[in-house]
Formats: C-alpha cells, sequence, structure tokens
C-alpha cells in the first residue's frame, strides 16, 4: 500500500491504523528484536507454567514491574512547608483516558489530612432558610449522578509558562496536573434547596477541613446547574488525595475551587475573596492589571507519546497518541504538526467524547529519522482554539504562571530523542 | 447588576415558587442552630462580616512576626522564600500586602491557616497584630494604628482598582 500522506513531515491519515489500511502489530514485531532468543528460553518451563498461582486477594494492585509508574512530587518549599505539596500524573506512562485514582495528581497548600468521616458532616448555613448538617450516612440516602470529567489545576504546566529555557522534563512534572475520573455523587442543587437559597444568596464559599481550611467562592448559578459532591471516584470511596470522604465538583473550573475535604457551604451575596482567589489563583496580564475569579480551564492538548525524555526506537510507523480537553464543553477537533507547524492534519479522536472531560487523539505517523518537531493544537464547541505558547505569552505578565493552555511543542532529534522546546 | 445577574434571581424566584411538596432528596439534613456552626466553617468576608473582637497594632505585630512568620516569610517580609507579604518583595510578583485586593482576606487566612506549621493557634489579638504589620510594612496603616473589625474593611488596598473580576464580566468565558 502506498502512504496517503495528510500533512508535511510524514503525518499519515488519521483512519488509517484503525481502518486497516496497515498492520501495525507486523511493524512493531519486526522492529522488536530477540523473537527465535525468546522461543528457545520458553524450552526450560518458567514456573507459572509448572506451579499454581497465588490465591485471589481482596484488594488489588499493579504488577510489581509496574511500579515505576508513579507520580511525580513537586515540593517547591520541601525544607520550610513540605506538605505544600504538588504530585503529577504520569501521562506519558497512561493510555486511554481515565486517570487511576492511585495516580490523580495532587495539589495540597497544607498537606493531606487523615480525617475521621464519621465525624465528618457538611454544614449549608448563611443566606438559606434552614441550616443544615449532613454525614456521610444521611448522603448515601441521596440520589445520585456519575459523570466522567477532567480536572486540572490552574498553575498545571507552570514550568513552561515561567522557566527562560524548555526545561527538559517529562510529561508528568510539565503537563500532570490534570487527571480524569468518574465521579458518582449528590447534585448540589438537591442539597442547596433543602437548605432553601435565599434570592439574595446569588455565591457559596465552600471551605475544606483541611489545615489551612482552603476556601473558594462559586457562583450560585454553577453549582446549581452542575455542581456536585462527589462521594466516589471511579466507582470507589474517594481516594484521601482527594478528598475523602467529600469534595466538590465543579466541571470544567479550575482545579482549587473542586474543594476537597469539604465541610461548610457559606451561602453569600457576593464573591469572599478568600485568600486563593485573592493571590495564588489570579492572572497577571501583560498591561499590569490582575484578573481575578477566572474559572473555567481552557482548550487545551498535549500529546503524550511520544512525549519529553521518551526516546525513539529508529525510523518507522508510530502512533502519536494524545490527550485533549476543554472546560467550556467537548473537545471539537485536534490537529497535529510534525513539520514545525507549517502544516497540520486533523487526528483521530477516539470516543467517546465526553463534555468536560478528557479526550484520546491519534494519528499515524512515518517517521523518517530526521529532526522533526510535533505539536498538537486543540478546538473546543465555543470556537476557541489552543494558543503558541509565545501568543499566550503575549497576553500575559512574565510572571504569570496559571491558565497556561498554550501548545506543547516536542522536538525529536536526529538520534531519537524527544525534548521540550518553546515556539 | 448585570443583565445576567438579574436573569439569575428570575430564574431562582421561579424555580422557589414551583418547587411544591415533591422533594428529590429524602430531607436528612439536620438542622443547625447558629451556636451549632463551628467558626471555621464560615469565611470573613469584604465587608468585615465575621470579624470577630479583638485588636492588635503593627507595633504589637512586630514580635509575633519575629517570632512566628518571619522563618518562611522573611524579616522585613520582603524576602521569603515563601510568598512574602510585603512589596516591593523578592522574586514574588504577588506580595499579600500589596495584590489583595481587601485586606479583610489577611485576617481570615492568618487566622485560619497560618502559622503553617500551627494553623489557627494564634489568638484573635494576635491575629490582628499581624495583620496591622504586614499592613504597615506595605505602607497601609500607621504603626500605632488600631486594627480591628471595624477599622480593617476600611483599608485600601492598592490593588483593588486593579483587579478586574472576570466572571463578573465575561461570565464563564476564559480570558
Amino acid at each position: 500500500m502506498s502512504d496517503s500522506f495528510a500533512a508535511g513531515g510524514g503525518l499519515l491519515s488519521r483512519r488509517r491504523l484503525l481502518g486497516g489500511g496497515l498492520a501495525a502489530g507486523a511493524v512493531a514485531a519486526a522492529g522488536s528484536l530477540g523473537l527465535v532468543e525468546a522461543v528457545r528460553a520458553e524450552a526450560a518451563l518458567p514456573a507459572w507454567q509448572t506451579e499454581p498461582g497465588l490465591e485471589v486477594r481482596p484488594y488489588g494492585v499493579p504488577d510489581s514491574h509496574e511500579a515505576d509508574v508513579r507520580r511525580a512530587i513537586i515540593q517547591v518549599y520541601k525544607e520550610l512547608a513540605p506538605a505544600y505539596s504538588f504530585s503529577g500524573t504520569p501521562l506519558h506512562r497512561l493510555r486511554g483516558t481515565i486517570t487511576p485514582s492511585g495516580l490523580h495528581y495532587e495539589v495540597h497548600h497544607g498537606g493531606r489530612p487523615e480525617l475521621d468521616p464519621a465525624r465528618h458532616r457538611l454544614r449549608i448555613h448563611g443566606l438559606v432558610e434552614r441550616p443544615l448538617a449532613f454525614d456521610l450516612e444521611a448522603l448515601e440516602r441521596y440520589p445520585m449522578i456519575s459523570r466522567v470529567h477532567f480536572l486540572e489545576c490552574a498553575g498545571n504546566s507552570f514550568m513552561n509558562a515561567h522557566a527562560e529555557q524548555a526545561p527538559q522534563m517529562g510529561c508528568d512534572m510539565l503537563h500532570g496536573l490534570v487527571s480524569n475520573s468518574e465521579w458518582t455523587g449528590v447534585p448540589l442543587r438537591l442539597l442547596l434547596e433543602e437548605a432553601g437559597v435565599r434570592p439574595e444568596g446569588r455565591w457559596l464559599v465552600a471551605i475544606g477541613d483541611d489545615a489551612p481550611g482552603l476556601a473558594r467562592s462559586i457562583p450560585m448559578e454553577k453549582a446549581m446547574r452542575d455542581g456536585m459532591l462527589a462521594l466516589y471516584q471511579n466507582g470507589e470511596r474517594i481516594r484521601p488525595e482527594q478528598g475523602y470522604p467529600m469534595r466538590v465538583l465543579l466541571p470544567g473550573y479550575e482545579g482549587n475551587m473542586n474543594v476537597k475535604w469539604v465541610t461548610a457551604l457559606q451561602v453569600v451575596e457576593r464573591p469572599a475573596h478568600t485568600k486563593d482567589e485573592s493571590g495564588e489563583y489570579t492572572d497577571l496580564l501583560a498591561d499590569g492589571k490582575v484578573i481575578a475569579l477566572s474559572f473555567t480551564m481552557g482548550v487545551k492538548s498535549v500529546i503524550t507519546h511520544p512525549s519529553g525524555g521518551m526516546s525513539m526506537s529508529g525510523p518507522g510507523l508510530y502512533e502519536i497518541s494524545g490527550l485533549a480537553w476543554s472546560g467550556t464543553g467537548p473537545v471539537t477537533k485536534v490537529e497535529v504538526s510534525a513539520d514545525a507547524g507549517a502544516s497540520w492534519a486533523e487526528a483521530l479522536l477516539h470516543p467517546p467524547v465526553l463534555d468536560r472531560a478528557l479526550v484520546r487523539f491519534s494519528i499515524p505517523w512515518k517517521w523518517s529519522g530526521a529532526p522533526a518537531l510535533l505539536q498538537s493544537r486543540a478546538h473546543d464547541g465555543s470556537g476557541a482554539v489552543q494558543p503558541t505558547r509565545s501568543e499566550w505569552k503575549k497576553r500575559y505578565s512574565p510572571a504569570n504562571v496559571n491558565h497556561n493552555n498554550s501548545i506543547q511543542a516536542w522536538r525529536v532529534t536526529q538520534d531519537g530523542a524527544v525534548q521540550n522546546v518553546y515556539t | 447588576m448585570s443583565t445576567r445577574n438579574r436573569a439569575w434571581i428570575a430564574a431562582t424566584a421561579i424555580a422557589l415558587a414551583t418547587s411544591g411538596a415533591e422533594a428529590e432528596g429524602p430531607g436528612l439534613g439536620v438542622p443547625l442552630a447558629p451556636g451549632e456552626i463551628p467558626r471555621f466553617a464560615s469565611v470573613v468576608l469584604p465587608d468585615g462580616a465575621g470579624l470577630p473582637p479583638g485588636r492588635g497594632t503593627a507595633r504589637e505585630g512586630a514580635s509575633i512576626y519575629a517570632a512566628k512568620c518571619a522563618r518562611c516569610h522573611g524579616v522585613t517580609g520582603t524576602e521569603g522564600p515563601i510568598q512574602p507579604p510585603v512589596a516591593p518583595a523578592r522574586q514574588y510578583a504577588k506580595p499579600a500586602g500589596r495584590h489583595w485586593p481587601h485586606a479583610t482576606t489577611l485576617f481570615d487566612y492568618t487566622k485560619r491557616a497560618m502559622p503553617f506549621d500551627a494553623p489557627k493557634s494564634l489568638s484573635d489579638d494576635e491575629a490582628y497584630a499581624v495583620v496591622a504589620w504586614i499592613l504597615y510594612r506595605n505602607g497601609l496603616v500607621a504603626e500605632d494604628e488600631i486594627v480591628d473589625a471595624k477599622s480593617l474593611p476600611r483599608v485600601e488596598m492598592p490593588n483593588r482598582s486593579n483587579t478586574i473580576d472576570l466572571y463578573e464580566r465575561q461570565g464563564e468565558k476564559p480570558y
């Protein structure tokens, strides 16, 4: 079969692999070494063929050979405040779109509390007719909904935002503060209606039960429309790192607002301008102005395979694969370029393409062995498209790190190294 | 008030009027009396609501800051290494006393979350005094000026008029 190129640099039609035009497996097998040796080695039977295996166990964990698939730890003030810590999802070691619960990213401003779920209460008070308290047992009786949504820290990709030289790191460090889960819980609307929100109660302040009592103001309109009190993550109770036993979930909004270990919803008239909405999560503009209350995460994507720190195993056919998402709604299109942005080809979006959830994209690529520059560019239903890094930087102060949704570029060198570069 | 906000209030009013006896949940919330709401289940608001009795001055706050805050934020509040609160700060664009739009937030956060190793350990007077010191070092109050529930909301923060409320301006649309 002759190659049908979809764009420069060796990008092939996105339908090629799935359409069966070429047996990708055969290419992979031909490229792997030692098949004959492996067959010979099987003459000596391994233990797992000659002895019974292990018994069942009550809770499974990944195979021991996968022990290095872990979150990347980031402690920016390690000596003075070690609990002020982040961990990044190893996006480049995962496939599909659901983040295993144990690999979901973390950002903790005051560490992860080990609280007693039997003592935990959610209190709704302030501008309501009936201040109410709910315990976990009561909440279990409420109707629940399940939704797949991404969470992304507003500071995700902060290193690319401010480092003068492109940091040579992997996707876990550069972009790992985004994850995707199926969340199950009680619509906030049900609980707020039970308390009876007064007409002037147009905002609520969600307050966590962690050491610093993290607090964020949330528009009542948002809470009523699709806010959730999430109790379950990927089918099991929410992990401690994600707010056990309950957290706020606000689809599409910056991660910090999805308050973990939530213990209070204080209904108020106007935003409270808490510490995080006054400092940590404001955005510094190029003209010196400051943006506060910028809630929605912009459209974004990143190529995870190949990505920073990986190395190519010689010229030939590869599948470029990555993740895309938008806080405004479903991703509508992802384009990929292999020739430094001179031409772009549309990647395949793997269904289901969900609203405010990660979507996997892919496109086949025939790497000639020459240096290449790989980029992905996502579009969403609002018409928004990812900016280049230099376009994004122009809008903001040099010190700004939040809401960096700019295009990630990976340089593939002649010897197959994959490096982070700025464009 | 924006058109969007008016529409929201109207929609709420309709929803309240039409929500009848058909509750969607089992109604298991336990009523709370005002005294049963824990202190840290509320935040202090920009108009001063939620500020407790008590008071402090920068002169009083200096020794508390030196003992409990300087290690992370720097002796003069400008050095850090962690998020120094006094402007101009070394390598930090958002010193709280210059960047935050409301002085009330300084009290809320200091009382609720600081010091990092022992949050909620400052008395209200101590928290007012530390806040007074931060404001004083930023040139916003005098050294012996009393900072309390009455005076704190009146402090004019320099960055307030420079701060754009993006949600008010364009709703959920990203910048």
